[in-house]
């Protein structure tokens, strides 16, 4: 698992609001037909990142969408709108970004199962104030360098920004120890199995007993 | 005022298995579907040596991926990995696979309810988004992604942060053509595609109360695409007489236990909800969108907005985004507009009574000749029933195509899309950019008005039904 402490370096702005992760992360339509099956390599889920934005109806970049300017090619944060990545709970969204390499996105809301799939992914969904998203947009324009540190939680640009904020513990630690929830939950396994016990006597439908 | 005493609250108690703090919970999960496309959830579940906890509280069902096509030589459709993969998966772990062509199979948000999996007060998850419908029952249903589906694999358990929770009070009683799509969509544009977001809403209200089961099916399945995570409505005797019987419900004593505890399940009197929204809902027509993002909607008697109207300039921009990729002009009618593609399915509108009431409207018609429309029953049940009842026969005769069921063209997975520039009616639940197939135009709608349009050419509104338009 890979730990998310810091994070640097350039910013691409997509300040529109509504991005739905159909557009984040469209399915694979080979010859019009089936997708195919399988966990998907990081060169794969790379390349198909905004792929009705980043590229043409022939498969060419659209040198227009920011992705595909450089100082933004190797981008780690992304700044966008409000209800960023809502509709589908494709998980895709989130790795699809982060095998991109971008590990941040800031928002002033996110879609809630994308949120979720980030942290799962040690991915930071950074909720600010739209106010402070706007001006974040700008210097990612102005191609300033990002810094982001989950020790204090601070987000830092070159021109002296410095915004904290706050995370749940149970996520940050997860962000910061590269945590697997699935290990932290299975040590809570004597909790699971007293709640099963309590709910087949109370609720014998509950749980087909 | 109790905070505790909103329906949402009553359940989430019910299932906390442990407190992490800072409103993070460890819940039950009493009920999981596992659905086709579930990011190879088996694969790493295997990788890492893990069982699955309670195969049987676990079901599996092959519906993203499965080509509808009825001429498809490959019944069985052994050649789609998908559907081999769950096969395999679900024979390995013990866990209950609703196969093609069996009673049970379907999309998983039609088959959860028709078969009783989803029942009042418990929880239910499934990797779809759409999940939310599930609490048209009284049920927490809520949608995950993959890696949750092995996290939900291993222990039956989800980690959820507590959200806010809204209610939203219909008042008034629905004309007879409308129902919980109209209302969802109405919702929508009333409110904004954001306004549920960090939400568990609840929909109540007269226009609820009367409201039948498979229509508030429609209502909460859409949920999510407001932005709510979670939709509800309190179990009632419609909620009861549609689960009696039903193949995973409980029987006998156990359903009269079951009955005494449901009838707990509403919020209290003096529940306080963290928002609450009232809207009247008598005059309501048949609504339609006409962008890409489903607040571009209105009555089917409405029309693309103008610009200039439009004061928040982030909001213009998508406005005027859409009115180019859809094709349209401001201002201009809906009404009218020549229309290539109808789809009647998705976990939205597949449901029996969605076909019937398409079928009253095709019934005696024909499809207009430069359309090519498609009926996707949403499982096997509602496909059986619905050859049982001769609506094929209705749908065929007309020029339809009457096809197995599936999600089909509602997210395009197999094929099964719509090409670029064509404008699409569609009772599926999203009208993104290129949802349908790249160049996809989709408008979203109920049964009735895609019906409506597959035999007249072009949107038309279906309660009009003496108009020359319908009977070309």
């Amino acid at each position: 698992m890979t730990a998310l402490v810091t994070l640097n370096g350039n910013a691409a702005s997509l300040l529109l609001s509504d991005i739905n992760t159909d557009t984040i992360a469209p399915l694979v339509r080979s010859n019009q037909g089936l997708q195919p099956a399988g966990i998907r390599s990081n060169t794969e889920l790379a390349q198909r990142l905004f792929g009705p934005w980043r590229y043409t109806s022939d498969g060419q970049e659209n040198p227009e969408f920011v992705l595909n300017k450089p100082p933004f090619r190797q981008a780690k944060f992304l700044i966008a709108g409000e209800n960023f990545a809502c509709g589908s709970s494709r998980e895709t969204a989130a790795t699809m970004l982060k095998a991109f390499g971008i590990r941040c996105i800031i928002a002033p809301s996110f879609g809630l199962i994308f949120k979720d799939n980030c942290f799962r992914n040690h991915m930071l969904p950074l909720v600010l104030p739209k106010e402070e998203v706007d001006k974040l947009s700008l210097m990612a324009m102005h191609e300033e360098n990002f810094s982001l540190d989950l020790s204090d939680c601070t987000l830092k640009t070159e021109s002296n920004y410095s915004i904290s904020f706050s995370l749940p513990n149970f996520r940050k630690e997860m962000l910061i120890n590269g945590s697997d929830e699935v290990a932290t939950t299975l040590l809570r396994e004597h909790l699971i199995n007293q709640y099963e016990t309590s709910a087949s006597n109370l609720r014998p439908w509950q749980l087909f007993t | 005022m109790s905070v505790d005493g909103t329906l949402f609250n009553k359940i989430w108690n019910r299932h906390v298995v442990a407190d992490l703090g800072e409103d993070f919970y460890l819940l039950y999960v009493d009920r999981h579907v596992v659905p086709d496309f579930n990011g190879s959830a088996f694969t790493r579940l295997r990788d890492r040596g893990l069982k699955v906890r309670k195969p049987d509280l676990t079901f599996a069902t092959a519906d993203h991926s499965v080509s509808t096509d009825p001429n498809n030589a490959d019944v069985l459709q052994n050649l789609n990995p998908h559907v081999q993969n769950l096969r395999q998966d679900t024979k390995e772990f013990g866990i209950k696979n609703f196969d093609l062509g069996q009673i049970g199979h379907g999309i998983v948000h039609v088959i959860t309810p028709e078969m009783g999996i989803a029942l009042p007060g418990l929880t239910v998850t499934i990797g779809d988004s759409h999940t939310c419908t599930n609490g048209a029952l009284g049920a927490l249903a809520w949608g995950v992604g993959q890696g949750e589906i092995v996290h939900i694999l291993a222990t039956q358990t989800c980690v959820q942060q507590k959200p806010k929770t809204m209610r939203i009070n219909l008042e008034g009683q629905l004309p007879p053509e409308i129902g919980g799509k109209d209302l969802v969509l109405f919702i929508i544009g009333q409110l904004g595609v954001a306004a549920g977001n960090g939400y568990a809403v609840e929909y109540s209200g007269s226009a609820i109360d009367s409201m039948p089961m498979e229509s508030r099916l429609s209502l909460c399945n859409m949920s999510v695409e407001w932005g709510a995570r979670y939709g509800i409505i309190a179990p009632d005797q419609i909620t009861f007489d549609y689960l009696k019987d039903r193949t995973y419900a409980p029987k006998g004593a156990q359903w009269d236990s079951a009955i005494q505890d449901w009838l707990e399940l509403t919020s209290d009197k003096d529940a306080e909800f963290d928002q609450e929204y009232t809207l009247d809902v008598t005059e309501l027509k048949s609504q339609i969108t006409w962008g890409n993002s489903l607040d571009m909607v209105t009555s089917i008697n409405g029309c693309v907005p103008y610009l200039d109207e439009v004061k928040n300039s982030a909001q213009r921009a998508n406005m005027e985004a859409a009115i180019s990729y859809m094709g349209l002009k401001e201002g201009g009618d809906l009404i009218g507009l020549e229309v290539h593609r109808v789809f009647i399915g998705s976990c939205t509108n597949s449901r029996i009574s969605d076909l019937r009431a398409a079928a009253n409207i095709v019934k005696g018609r024909k499809v207009a000749l430069h359309v090519k429309a498609w009926v996707v029953p949403g499982s096997e049940m509602v496909k059986r029933q619905a050859q049982q009842e001769g609506l094929d026969k209705i749908f065929l005769d007309a020029g339809f195509e009457w096809r197995n069921p599936g999600c089909s063209m509602c997210l395009s997975a197999n094929g099964e899309t719509i090409g670029p520039g064509e404008r699409a009616i569609s009772t599926a639940n999203r009208n993104f950019a290129g949802r349908q197939g790249p160049g996809s135009r989709t408008h979203i709608s109920s049964p009735i008005v895609a019906a409506a349009a597959a035999c007249a050419g072009f949107i038309v509104d279906p309660n009009q039904m003496e108009s020359k338009e319908l009977n070309q």
